[in-house]
């Protein structure tokens, strides 16, 4: 037998309850994570990527969102047969979760470093030097005069200093496993790569598991082991990053990898996915 | 790793924006209109402190407000009775100090009242949001349909008229607006994404409403605050003059027009006067309010 997964998904289906009846946003969706492996979810918006995300410490208000049937087992407990208590206990302490919004997942009326002292008394109440643990996890997602950044309000900070501080954030419980949801969609291209870098970086140096999920299948090439393609709440591809992005074998995945613009190409037109096509192959 | 390319030069603009509150600041002590409103007020504020403290320890100054001398009625304004004197030949400016503390007092306690109970009752309808939401809501549109005077007026003839009952009575009918304000910005903020940011490391509700929501609704609700002392200290004349405020001979602004409007063609003083002081003080508190308002708006400002 191998070592137990940090993360296991077993055929989760979530759906909203809405006027019109139901809408399924999740269908029978399985993947596991060991642990400080790494997995990416890519798909188009309205995928269900965000949604199984959060479910993972049942997040999703409920109702609209129903858990109609599945198992989700973080280091061996079922998530969803815990108590409110021991999902707080998870959420932060076992799964961080970073935003694709900076500029609006920080409270503007506190300094970055209340707000990380908030978030390690809550899940670390036995460090005793906060100020120095929170200079640590500044320091460790790149931010240069963490002793000085850190009284700064989320105003002062750019956007790719405000990923940062989220990042340092979820490091400063940490957790086991980091979900990332879209984390650089928000921010410009070259700012991208640099929150990718250290995203990498961290996740090395504390040995965390990551889920990264985006709709820029671009980016995790490098930053993830494995990769599942999602396809109107379903998984359709799911596999070994390096395999799925060189043999393709889902019309979506094949479709979603000729997306991507590459230098040097003689198209004129950017490619888009038709879904009529789709429908077709 | 790129991070850098040269260190960054000393930020002197750190020291002008820090916290939200000096923000406010900033922007407040460039209103001049709100810079002298808000002098006023601290002006009766002190006046009101002063005299309080003295009628306390009774020391009355200038004279005794309740001091009667009928060889002195109705004299106007001099030097020895700078606003003159009333029909049992009170002083009218040393009733006027006296009665100035229990307008303030009136003012601000109401509206800790009020903003306690609105406050609370808002940010569990807001946060809850659903049915509790929409029955709390609900009995706050039904107490929106009661005339507010008159329900404080009966309320007040029923209990007695004592300082005290008018406190509680004016705090007790005047929160359903500080509720829907409070109300509408939870419902707003609730959905923000650093309250889920704040959920998703596992902080408890409680907390997030105290420390996440609360703070970042504290503009409006100070606000509203400040706009509602003026509100309860006209309340409590109005109370006063129709003889329902705080009894005779204890001097309010109100009962002192009440008792001048006998004389009101023959001794204009009696009337002029506290009535100059009522005025003064709502407006002078409506903008500084105002001001406030403007100075902790901060949407339409550029992050």
């Amino acid at each position: 037998m191998t070592t137990p997964n940090l993360l296991e998904v077993r055929k989760l289906s979530i759906r909203f309850r809405t006027d019109g009846g139901f809408a399924d946003a999740v269908n029978n969706v399985s993947f596991s994570l060991k642990e400080g492996a790494s997995l990416a979810i890519v798909g188009e918006s309205g995928s269900g990527k965000s949604v199984t995300a959060l479910s993972l410490t049942r997040l999703l208000p409920e109702p609209p969102a129903e858990i109609v049937h599945g198992d989700i087992v973080f280091r061996g407990e079922q998530v969803l047969e815990m108590d409110l208590e021991r999902l707080r206990a998870i959420r932060g302490g076992g799964i961080a979760y970073i935003f694709q919004e900076p500029s609006s997942s920080l409270n503007p009326v506190y300094s970055i470093r209340s707000q990380i002292a908030e978030a390690i008394r809550l899940h670390r109440p036995e460090v005793k030097d906060v100020d120095s643990e929170i200079v640590q996890c500044l320091a460790a997602v790149g931010i240069l005069k963490p002793e000085q950044r850190m009284r700064d309000y989320p105003h002062q900070l750019s956007g790719g200093m405000q990923q940062r501080a989220m990042i340092a954030m979820a490091l400063s419980c940490r957790p086991a496993l980091l979900v990332a949801d879209e984390p650089t969609t928000a921010l410009d291209v070259t700012i991208q790569a640099q929150i990718l870098n250290e995203l990498k970086r961290v996740r090395t140096q504390f040995g965390m598991a990551l889920i990264l999920i985006t709709h820029n299948i671009a980016i995790i090439g490098g930053l993830c082991d494995q990769l599942a393609v999602m396809f109107r709440g379903e998984i359709v591809e799911y596999g070994d990053t390096g395999s799925v992005l060189q043999n393709p074998q889902h019309p979506y995945t094949k479709a979603l990898i000729s997306c991507v613009p590459r230098l040097g190409s003689k198209e004129k037109r950017l490619k888009t996915i038709e879904y009529d096509w789709l429908q077709e192959a | 790793m790129v991070t850098d390319f040269q260190s960054p030069p000393t930020q002197p603009q750190a020291a002008i924006f820090s916290s939200p509150g000096r923000r406010v600041w900033q922007r407040f002590r460039h209103d001049k209109v709100g810079i002298a409103a808000a002098a006023i007020v601290a002006l009766f504020f002190v006046i009101a402190l002063v005299t309080g403290l003295c009628a306390w320890w009774g020391i009355y100054f200038p004279y005794d407000p309740n001091a009667t001398d009928l060889a002195l009625k109705l004299k106007p304004p001099s030097l020895a009775h700078w606003l003159g004197t009333d029909n049992l030949g009170r002083d009218v400016f040393s009733r006027m100090l006296n009665g100035s503390y229990i307008s303030l007092t009136v003012g601000f306690i109401a509206v800790a009242v009020s903003l306690f109970i609105g406050v609370t009752i808002g940010a569990i309808s807001g946060y809850l949001g659903g049915w509790a939401d929409n029955v709390i809501m609900r009995v706050v549109d039904a107490i929106l349909c009661f005339p507010t005077f008159f329900l404080i007026l009966t309320a007040v003839a029923l209990l007695g008229p004592n300082i005290i009952n008018i406190i509680v009575v004016i705090g007790l009918v005047s929160w359903t607006g500080t509720a829907r304000l409070v109300r509408a910005e939870f419902l707003t903020l609730r959905e923000s994404e650093y309250v889920r940011a704040a959920r998703t490391l596992g902080q408890r509700s409680l907390l997030i409403i105290f420390r996440h929501i609360l703070p970042n609704a504290a503009a409006p609700i100070i606000v509203t605050a400040v706009l509602g002392i003026p509100e309860a200290i006209l309340t409590e004349a109005s109370l006063s003059f129709l003889g329902f405020g705080v009894q005779p001979p204890q001097a309010t602004w109100g009962n002192i027009i009440t008792d001048g409007k006998t004389y009101l063609l023959d001794a204009w003083w009696l009337i002029v006067f506290p009535g100059l002081a009522i005025f003064a003080a709502a407006l002078s508190f409506y903008l500084a309010g105002d001001a406030l308002r403007q100075a902790s708006e901060t949407r339409s400002e550029k992050k």
